[in-house]
């Protein structure tokens, strides 16, 4: 076989396996919406679960893994933020940056069980706390750390430096600098990165069955604060989507648990979806605003004429 | 006079408060980093120090049965588990994904990439507990077909694990193949090459330190999923006799088992020795990542 003739042999391997992998997603999306058809049926989607009869729902469950969602990122995006902002401005590159850098591989590197443990040494066993919302919230943000960590650092470098030589050279101090002119310039890629950290946190699952529980209260929306049915209570445990999924598929005795497992999954899909397609309007969204497109391009406009 | 006094006091009151946030948050990753490896140490060698369990008969005895009497914490099924499931996955999906990469950076027309792009995005949003529930519903029913047995299996976990891995190698060694010079391409034609000679002789030797760090990555990846592999793989406690058998991995064990021991048995010590051993593997791998990888300029 001549050297042209193995180039397009592999040329068509390559092809090959290309279609296969976007063919395997369209396989993968189709089994789980088709398995789970039904999914967006209100009662499903907002009913209470049934421990013994068919046509339970997953109400308490999505509303889990949402307020689950909302607490870490309240938690991990001013932390990340701080972490970012000091690794782009204010650290010197030296002994401690190395070090920050290297916790920050570890920590992107454990595995999600492993950090569930921790969670249940630190936040159910140690605080006395038990199986809680908050525990499971702190535990995931600690696995979201580095990648936020990462979104916010680069998105800081990534801003041009004669945005930030301009500010400086007005007499704004450096934090002024920071917060009006390199943040600003900052956070559609930021945005980009938190809501897809976003999806990944909602599809977690290791790290909650061990700290935010399997089990959900009989939640009221009209029980006291302090009482475990209140479904704001963030110290009440708290079992997510994912983790209904793997307990269906494990100890599941509810007579259509398979149903329900294929219902949720696609309500899983959806999201993850969803979360994508969000992340890409975003992203071209905020990037026009923040570029000030349509000003900019009339000031363009404007000039051409002129010349 | 007292108004421009007042407006300068919180200037410099802002840039010291906003910088030791800044500060904070950074020592802040240090804090929880070294916690949680403590902790994780101190909870992990208590098998040794309080159950007066052996490190050797851990590591090395297959023979896991904590009801029995005597009881027996032999840790090798798990740990030769997840190794054999992880490699088994890398060997499907390295080569996969060091095809996808070439394709992409080389011969994929722009149109084809920005299709493929949010393909592999999403197949790395999709979560584990979904890729168990496909492996549950489709892969394991055809592997009972196809062998008989449960369908339960290594093989099984391999496939779904490999499936998962896939986009982290992917887009890893994507990167690195990004960065090999166009000039390295150039030469390559210029000497007569054709395509598949320069990407095969020239290109993929140029990158192979990130491609490498790609496959430990998948590696590690592969090593620390829970759900997913524990969904598929049987959790049988006994050494796998072939790909069609099912067997158990650190993950799954610990996974299953932690909520129905009791704190401070032997039993319970021996679960957090296995996730030790979990940390330390983790540790490892970062530890081969930074002796391969290319060399960071900045």
């Amino acid at each position: 076989m001549t050297a042209r003739m193995i180039d397009k042999v592999w040329t068509g391997i390559f092809y090959a396996v290309a279609v296969a992998v976007i063919g395997l997603l369209i396989f993968f999306f189709a089994v789980v919406l088709s398995k789970g058809a039904g999914f967006w049926q209100p009662e499903f989607l907002f009913g209470r679960p049934s421990n013994t009869q068919a046509g339970g729902g997953i109400g308490p469950q999505l509303l889990n893994s949402f307020y689950l969602l909302v607490v870490t990122l309240l938690l991990s995006v001013p932390i990340s933020l701080g972490a970012g902002i000091y690794l782009a401005e204010y650290a010197k590159q030296g002994r401690i940056v190395g070090f920050i850098r290297l916790c920050l591989e570890t920590m992107a590197s454990l595995p999600s069980i492993v950090v569930g443990l921790f969670g249940l040494l630190a936040f159910v066993t140690l605080t006395g706390w038990g199986y809680t919302l908050l525990g499971g919230a702190l535990a995931v943000t600690i696995i979201n750390l580095p990648g936020l960590t990462r979104i916010c650092e680069t998105a800081i470098l990534d801003v041009p430096a004669n945005v930030k030589e301009g500010s400086l050279a007005l007499g704004a101090t450096r934090w002024q600098t920071l917060v009006k002119a390199v943040l600003p310039a900052a956070i559609p890629q930021m945005v980009t990165g938190v809501i897809l950290s976003a999806g990944r946190i909602f599809g977690e699952a290791a790290v909650f069955i061990y700290t935010a529980g399997l089990t959900t209260p009989m939640l009221r929306w009209d029980a006291d604060w302090g009482s475990q049915a209140n479904p704001l209570n963030v110290f009440r445990p708290a079992e997510t989507l994912t983790v209904h999924i793997w307990k269906l598929n494990s100890e599941g005795i509810v007579p259509d648990a398979k149903l329900i497992a294929a219902k949720s999954a696609a309500v899983l899909m959806v999201a993850v979806l969803f979360f994508n397609l969000a992340a890409r309007l975003a992203s071209s969204l905020l990037a026009r605003y923040f570029s000030g497109g349509r000003r900019a391009r009339r000031a363009r406009g404007e000039r051409s004429k002129a010349a | 006079m007292q108004q421009m006094h007042m407006k300068r006091r919180n200037r410099w009151l802002e840039e010291y408060i906003g910088r030791t946030f800044a500060v904070i948050c950074g020592w802040l990753i240090i804090l929880i980093t070294v916690t949680m490896i403590i902790f994780l140490a101190v909870k992990g060698i208590q098998s040794f120090t309080d159950s007066g369990l052996s490190l050797s008969d851990m590591l090395l005895s297959a023979q896991w049965d904590p009801d029995g009497t005597p009881p027996k914490y032999g840790a090798l099924i798990f740990i030769v588990g997840s190794m054999l499931v992880s490699l088994g996955a890398l060997l499907i999906s390295a080569p996969i994904a060091l095809a996808l990469a070439i394709f992409m950076n080389f011969i994929a027309p722009k149109w084809f990439v920005s299709l493929l792009k949010p393909v592999l995005e999403l197949l790395v949003g999709i979560p584990s507990v979904v890729y168990g529930w496909l492996g549950v519903t489709i892969l394991v029913p055809l592997l009972r077909e196809w062998f008989g047995g449960s369908g339960f299996s290594l093989l099984a976990g391999i496939i779904v694990l490999s499936l998962m891995i896939l986009p982290t190698i992917t887009s890893i060694a994507a990167d690195a193949l990004a960065n090999v010079p166009m000039a390295y391409m150039e030469a390559s034609y210029g000497l007569g090459s054709t395509r598949w000679q320069a990407i095969s002789r020239v290109i993929v030797p140029a990158a192979k330190a990130g491609i490498a760090t790609g496959v430990v990555l998948g590696l590690a990846r592969a090593f620390g999923e829970a759900l997913a592999v524990q969904m598929v793989i049987g959790n049988t406690m006994k050494l796998p006799s072939g790909l069609d058998s099912p067997t158990a991995t650190l993950t799954s064990i610990l996974t299953m088992d932690m909520a129905n021991t009791i704190n401070g048995t032997p039993w319970n010590n021996a679960l957090w020795t296995l996730a030790l051993i979990l940390l330390l593997i983790s540790f490892f791998f970062i530890a081969v990542i930074r002796l391969v990888g290319p060399r960071k300029e900045r």
